[in-house]
């Protein structure tokens, strides 16, 4: 950032729009590095300078992590390896970490300027401004929660308010001056900067102050202002809009104030309010808790590594009775362990749960599509259901006719009753309702989809459907990816996943992030059809990857919160998959109690010691009730992510926390598959654990706060009570067992190959060398560790750690609410 | 066998609350039982109850329970009332408790805060309890003014952020209104009927007729006291934006208070009274003309929400009206339908809220109609969008209260800001001391004089506490501030004749008391090298959660909040102030408003809000 006496509105609106949260609506929630814009600094000097420039937390307090030293979490000798690392006097450093009184206080740059407002000029400029100022903005976006809506004009909000001003006998503002200024249409932004802030040189800081009072409402103005599709009615707002008028209300109130001649703000301006950006001097407090991190995370990170050197690789058995393709996400860790422990014979994969086919999906029944891949891929194809028939429930508590006055009169004296029902029902016997969300809905399984390409092309220039030769590519991609190019089983089963809740903003969240918060049924389905295609067997058979005629793919839906699978297209199998098929099904069964039973540890409230199915009960009426504002935690707790064989990892207990892609080096030595990976893992993993990290280490500002009180805004975000700002990020119930570490990225590969990889693709590269996420590449052969940092991987400093082994991960689970050391699992 | 039931269904919540208070923090299982618990057994009590006394012939039941306090001409003496009225109420209230008790057991689970939540909840309900069950204006008053306390702890619930502490401050200044209203209620009737009347007595027609005939006036300013107080309670006009401005605190929290019960006690009020005022024709007209034109308003502003617990606030103040027209009307049997299926409707929508994202975004993604025309398209595009603007502005209402409210208080303290901490003291203190020798010497005193000294005495008291409410910097000084202005007002009374030198002390025991212990805890703090001062919140409940409960207790007996002797003291002063002082009345009831304001003002600054020391995660101003 410049300080150029020079003010230049596009370059300051662009830094602004960099630095803003840049969060979707709610129905589109996808995870992203909370602190993107400060990326391409090293990990901790960002986060040094966003903790002194916007005054935000970015660790643990030191409390905390002395606590977590004395229970040990955090090791003596990772303390040591990190002071080491550095360079660090030792006894020095070690009396300032564990015993200095150390106060973490800090006061912000942002907001100095704005603050001479009321300290020096004793006004309360944002009390005055921002509960009309936030009403409006809420009005002008809503989608559907007010009943008379604004009187929307479509050349914009500036417009648009002109229009409602031009003609009505009161207005938004107190003075008729500023109203005068807002139809001039001459008057623009350095105008009004000139008559509120005086001086030139502080134009910028002030802006930054004004838009960083607000920080929710400004990001998802400036995000509708980048992406003008991402509501469904569709409004046009830009950043400089919000900032043109939000000038104005503070003119206007001035005006209110002080009359014809008020003061500009510049008059008690001092120069240190001005450099915002200015370089950050290293100070001791967060050199401590940058020291303290890496010795927490390496505390950790040695334990995983030392459970995978030390536990022997599992062979792959060859005699494979089903193979089952799930998503990468972390939240199917578990299930996978427990699918492989009750039928040995099979076989587990994980890739990224959009399963390589990236398209928009248009359900039945409606004029909207929806992207189901990865957010950063945008694709060309567009996939339709057809023959569905859904009805959706209706709830009359959502009707706007209940708002009214005679409707509302006789609404309430005669269903109000009914309602009281409703209420004592939800409460003693909670069931699936109209409110709820259920991931079984985005698609319907008798529906059928137009997966081949038929000549058509949608009215947005969308191929509907893919070509033989694309469908092909898709196949070969995955298989070639995961390593899945011969020893097929009879059944290949690609299991999606998302998620069911009830009374939840945040639902999209849930669901799978490699399908842009949508359940990855729809995918599941495409490529399984794929797979069954002749054609395409015949093409891949060409390439060398020959699928057996009695080999037959099967799509399903596994919904993480109700831990269920629902199966799609059983009618295509042969009679004798059909009884595979059953008996398989008869496993999942088994495993998904297990696996409910495993995540309900983290339930404090709930008695996980009773059997699996009955916990598993439990667990799914959790989802269904009200009340319940943790029907899941989602990627909780996550911190790892496996690019490897299955093998490496099968004999570990690594708790959930692990983000698994299968990946063979032996059939890609040159690592042309593996770009791929590394491509989708940075961006999508890595933005979901700084996502948890940050909304952990500062709740308050980078997460949303407790959900318990937050008020729906135009359904489009939340905000506490109705004259708040819009909270970002992730609420405290979601974040609360996380343990803020860095993503460790394990690669099975030769550190040379994993090198030039991840080099090819900036954008990939930059995560890894700043250090946002881990890097640590396995030799599997030589059973070695190489871990990466500064632009080489050198060999990995590993430290012993015991690692125990256990032969029943059942009354393991029983054990603890908290976090779980790696066990070796004895089978 | 009837007294007994009517004094358990007061007992329970009360001894459910106190048990509350003792359970240890860490028991989450234990303190939710005892609230469910609580509220169970109160409501298998009302069935059986209710069994028997309608097999009994349900008649309106009225006990007098002991005088608290009594001399000749005064007695200050609790009563408990039951009739169908009661009857729905306190269904209402047990069922929609019971439900909300069991909801939060869950749904509050891991929040920091999960005792006081309950306790709040518990002492809420006592407060419920009390008013539904009382049997005059005084008992009535004791549920009033906890209704408003636990109203006031719940919003700012989530006292370590901005805005719930404002907002909370903000409604507690409108029940404050409500609250004078009340004690204005009282000496009125005091003064009309010569006695503490019961409501069992309202219904003796003739009677009532009897003394209206004679001071029509005070009827109509009785009736017109008691709109102000069941409109400001329930939220009708000019005072209907603190509802959605109330639902700061967790949903299952503001559905019970906002959405049913809390908002509905207005109403009650208004019933209950009614065979006072049913014969005062130009008294409903206007009530039913105040209902309607609340119910127009409000339905116009809910249609313009964009957020979903407003929009649910307004549509509920505007059915909140029609049952104001309901009850003028003499349809009270329609007007408990009415807040029953309002009750219900408005607490189940609130319950929902989160879910109308999903639900309607699902909806639009089927059926997406844009932007449907509304009726209001059909008014010409001027007067559509004037109505549209105030509308959206919630017709400045918020705004309004400032103005008439907020702004004359701030500016009449700064012209007040001449007096400092160094003179303060020695100000008030000569001026008292003056008082007293002028009291002493009443009889010497030309009669004009000492005529006009208790206006002038209340004046000045008046002067303190505006300096207490507006005072930036000193906690302690605004604190000793409010006890003063106990002082003069008592100075100002003590020139009646009647007033006793025993009934005095009843007036300020409790007010020394409190103003020692609460000097004591500041002292305290400041000592433990805390910073406080008046001009931001600290947020000090973060690092001293008991010296903040001990000091809050402090400032509402300070207050004059049921706690100690002077709550009755209060009542008894108003009893001394003749029927022609209206000045004297205007004053000190103005003072009583503002006294009870400071006091919170300064427990809120002090100890509310975002935390002073940021060593922690602590929210933006805005969020």
């Amino acid at each position: 950032m410049s300080n150029k006496q020079h003010f230049s509105l596009e370059e300051v609106v662009h830094e602004l729009k960099h630095f803003l949260p840049s969060q979707a609506p709610l129905k589109d929630f996808i995870h992203h590095n909370t602190l993107h814009a400060f990326q391409h600094d090293k990990f901790h000097e960002g986060l040094a300078k966003a903790n002194k420039i916007f005054g935000w937390k970015t660790y643990l307090q030191i409390s905390e992590f002395r606590e977590r030293f004395q229970e040990k979490q955090i090791t003596e000798k990772a303390l040591d390896r990190v002071l080491e690392n550095r360079s660090k006097n030792s006894e020095q450093w070690k009396s300032i970490l564990l015993d200095k009184k150390i106060d973490e206080h800090v006061d912000s740059k942002i907001g100095m300027l704005r603050s001479l407002w009321k300290s020096e000029f004793k006004i309360d400029l944002d009390s005055m401004i921002h509960p009309i100022l936030f009403r409006i903005i809420s009005s002008y976006l809503d989608q559907g929660i007010s009943i008379w809506n604004f009187p929307i004009d479509d050349d914009g909000f500036l417009s648009t308010l002109r229009k409602l001003e031009s003609s009505t006998k009161t207005s938004f503002f107190r003075g008729q001056l500023a109203k005068k200024l807002l139809l001039n249409e001459t008057v623009d932004i350095p105008y009004l900067l000139k008559e509120i802030v005086g001086n030139e040189a502080f134009y910028e800081t002030y802006l930054f102050d004004q838009q960083f009072s607000h920080p929710g409402w400004s990001g998802i103005v400036s995000f509708l202002d980048e992406n003008p599709n991402a509501l469904l009615d569709k409004r046009k707002i830009k950043l400089t809009e919000l900032i043109h008028f939000e000038l104005l209300l503070e003119l206007d109130v001035l005006n209110y104030h002080y009359g014809k001649a008020w003061p500009t703000i510049g008059q008690k301006a001092k120069q240190e309010n001005l450099h915002l950006f200015e370089r950050v001097q290293s100070n001791e407090i967060m050199e401590a808790l940058s020291i303290w991190q890496d010795a927490m995370e390496i505390s950790y990170y040695d334990e995983v590594l030392n459970g995978i050197q030390k536990t022997q690789v599992h062979k792959q058995n060859k005699e494979n009775s089903f193979q089952a393709i799930f998503c990468i996400d972390d939240r199917e860790c578990s299930i996978r362990r427990y699918t492989e422990q009750l039928a040995p014979n099979s076989a587990t994969f994980g890739t990224a749960g959009h399963f390589n086919v990236e398209f928009y999906y248009q359900p039945e029944g409606s004029d909207f599509h929806t992207k189901v891949c990865p957010a950063p891929l945008t694709p060309k194809y567009l996939i339709r259901e057809k023959e569905s028939n859904v009805s959706n429930k209706k709830d009359y508590h959502f009707n706007k006719h209940s708002q009214g006055l005679l409707t509302g009169w006789l609404i309430t004296q005669f269903i109000g009753f009914w309602s009281g029902i409703q209420l004592a029902k939800s409460i003693l016997f909670p069931s699936q309702n109209a409110a709820s969300v259920s991931s079984f809905k985005h698609m319907h399984p008798d529906s059928s989809l137009t997966i081949e390409f038929a000549g058509e092309v949608s009215k947005d220039n969308l191929q509907v459907g893919y070509t033989v030769e694309e469908m092909a590519n898709r196949l070969e991609g995955l298989l070639r990816t995961i390593g899945l190019i011969d020893n097929f089983a009879p059944l290949v089963y690609a299991i999606g996943h998302g998620s069911s809740s009830v009374n939840n903003t945040h639902y999209a969240g849930y669901d799978c992030g490699a399908c842009s918060g949508r359940p990855g049924s729809a995918n599941a389905r495409v490529i399984c059809h794929i797979g069954n295609h002749s054609e395409v067997r015949a093409i891949l058979k060409s390439r060398g990857i020959n699928i057996p005629d009695e080999t037959q793919f099967i799509g399903a839906l596994h919904d993480t919160s109700r831990d269920e699978i629902a199966y799609y297209d059983e009618d295509v199998l042969s009679e004798k998959n059909k009884h595979f098929h059953e008996e398989n099904k008869n496993t999942f069964l088994q495993a998904l109690d297990l696996n409910a039973k495993e995540r309900s540890r983290r339930f404090v409230v709930m008695n996980s010691k009773r059997s699996a199915t009955k916990v598993h009960d439990v667990v799914k009426l959790r989802t269904v009730s009200l009340f319940e504002p943790r029907p899941e935690l989602n990627h909780a707790t996550n911190t790892l992510c496996i690019v490897g064989r299955r093998e490496i990892t099968k004999g570990l207990f690594l708790d959930r926390r692990a983000f698994m892609h299968s990946y063979d080096y032996t059939t890609d030595p040159e690592g042309n598959y593996l770009l791929g990976i590394m491509n989708a893992v940075a961006p999508v993993c890595g933005g979901i654990n700084l996502e948890y990290y940050f909304s952990r280490v500062d709740n308050q500002n980078l997460g949303a706060g407790t959900k318990l009180p937050h008020n729906v805004m135009g359904l489009f975000g939340v905000a506490n009570g109705i004259d708040g700002d819009l909270r970002t990020g992730l609420p405290s119930q979601m974040i609360e067992v996380h343990d803020p570490l860095r993503l460790l990225v394990i690669v099975e590969h030769k550190p040379d190959v994993v090198l030039a990889t991840i080099q090819k693709n900036p954008a990939t590269y930059e995560w890894f060398a700043n250090e946002w996420v881990n890097l640590v590449a396995f030799d599997s052969v030589n059973n070695t560790f190489f871990s990466f940092s500064d632009g080489a991987f050198n060999p990995y400093n590993l430290l012993d750690y015991p690692i125990s082994d256990v032969d029943d991960v059942e009354s393991v689970v029983e054990s603890s609410h908290e976090n779980l050391p790696v066990f070796e699992l004895n089978t | 066998m009837e007294n007994s039931f009517i004094h358990s269904f007061i007992a329970i919540p009360i001894i459910g609350f106190l048990l509350s208070l003792i359970v240890p923090k860490s028991n989450e299982q234990l303190l939710s039982r005892l609230a469910v618990l609580t509220v169970g057994i109160q409501f298998l009590s009302a069935i059986t109850f209710t069994v028997f006394w309608i097999s009994n012939g349900h008649n309106i039941i009225n006990i007098k329970e002991f005088s608290i306090y009594s001399t000749p001409g005064y007695d200050f003496y609790l009563d408990f009332y039951f009739d169908h009225i009661s009857l729905v109420y306190l269904f209402l209230g047990s069922i929609l408790t019971l439900i909300i008790t069991s909801y939060s057991r869950y749904y509050m689970h891991r929040e920091s805060g999960y005792k006081r939540f309950f306790n709040t909840i518990l002492f809420f309900y006592c407060g419920f309890t009390i008013i539904i069950f009382s049997g005059n204006l005084e008992t009535l008053f004791i549920g009033w003014e906890i209704l408003g306390v636990s109203s006031f702890l719940l919003i700012a619930f989530y006292r370590d952020r901005y805005l719930p502490v404002k907002n909370a401050v903000k409604v507690f200044s409108i029940y404050r209104i409500a609250d004078v209203g009340i004690i204005l209620v009282m000496w009125l009737s005091h003064h009309l009927w010569h006695e503490n009347i019961s409501f069992f007595k309202l219904n003796n027609a003739h009677l009532v007729n009897e003394h209206l005939e004679a001071h029509s006036w005070v009827g109509l300013a009785i009736s017109l006291l008691i709109f102000v107080s069941a409109a400001a309670k329930s939220a009708q006009l000019p005072f209907s934006s603190w509802l959605p401005r109330a639902m700061e605190g967790p949903t299952p929290s503001s559905a019970i208070f906002y959405g049913s019960l809390s908002v509905h006690i207005g109403a009650f009020l208004l019933m209950r009274t009614s065979p006072f005022w049913e014969h005062q024709t130009s008294f409903k007209v206007f009530l039913v003309f105040a209902g309607l034109t609340t119910a127009l308003i409000a339905t116009l502003t809910a249609r313009v929400q964009s957020s979903i617990k407003s929009q649910i606030a307004y549509a509920s103040i505007g059915q909140i009206g029609l049952v104001f027209v309901e009850i003028a009307l003499g349809l009270h049997f329609l007007a408990l339908i009415h807040i029953a299926g309002n009750a219900f409707l408005r607490t189940y929508q609130l319950l929902v809220s989160p879910s109308v994202v999903s639900y309607k975004i699902r909806e639009q993604f089927y059926n997406f109609i844009p932007r449907a025309l509304t009726i209001e398209d059909s008014l010409p595009k001027r007067l559509e969008n004037t109505l549209f603007i105030l509308s959206l502005k919630e017709w400045n209402l918020d705004s309004f209260m400032y103005r008439f409210l907020w702004n004359p208080l701030k500016d009449l303290g700064k012209r007040l800001k001449f007096i400092s901490y160094q003179n303060v003291i020695l100000l008030f203190t000569s001026t008292f001391l003056v008082g007293l020798i002028t009291l002493f010497y009443k009889e010497n005193l030309p009669k004009t004089v000492s005529n006009a000294l208790p206006l002038i005495y209340a004046i000045i008291g008046f002067i303190v506490v505006i300096k207490a409410f507006t005072e930036r910097n000193s906690a302690r000084l605004a604190f000793t501030l409010i006890m003063v202005n106990h002082f003069f007002i008592a100075l100002a009374i003590s020139f009646n004749n009647k007033f006793e030198i025993n009934e005095l002390i009843w007036y300020v025991s409790g007010i020394i008391g409190a103003w020692i212990c609460g000097i004591y805890l500041l002292t305290k703090l400041r000592k433990q090298n805390e910073w406080i001062s008046l001009d931001n919140f600290y947020g000090h409940a973060f690092e001293h959660p008991k010296t903040a409960i001990f000091f809050l207790i402090c400032c509402l007996t300070l207050a004059g909040f049921p706690i100690s002797p002077t709550f009755i003291g209060e009542d008894l002063i108003f009893s001394h102030i003749h029927y022609n002082q209206f000045g004297l009345a205007f004053f000190t009831s103005l003072s009583l408003i503002i006294n009870g304001l400071a006091a919170i003002r300064i427990y809120s600054r002090v100890f509310l809000g975002p935390h002073l020391k940021k060593y922690h995660d602590v929210a933006k101003r805005s969020a």
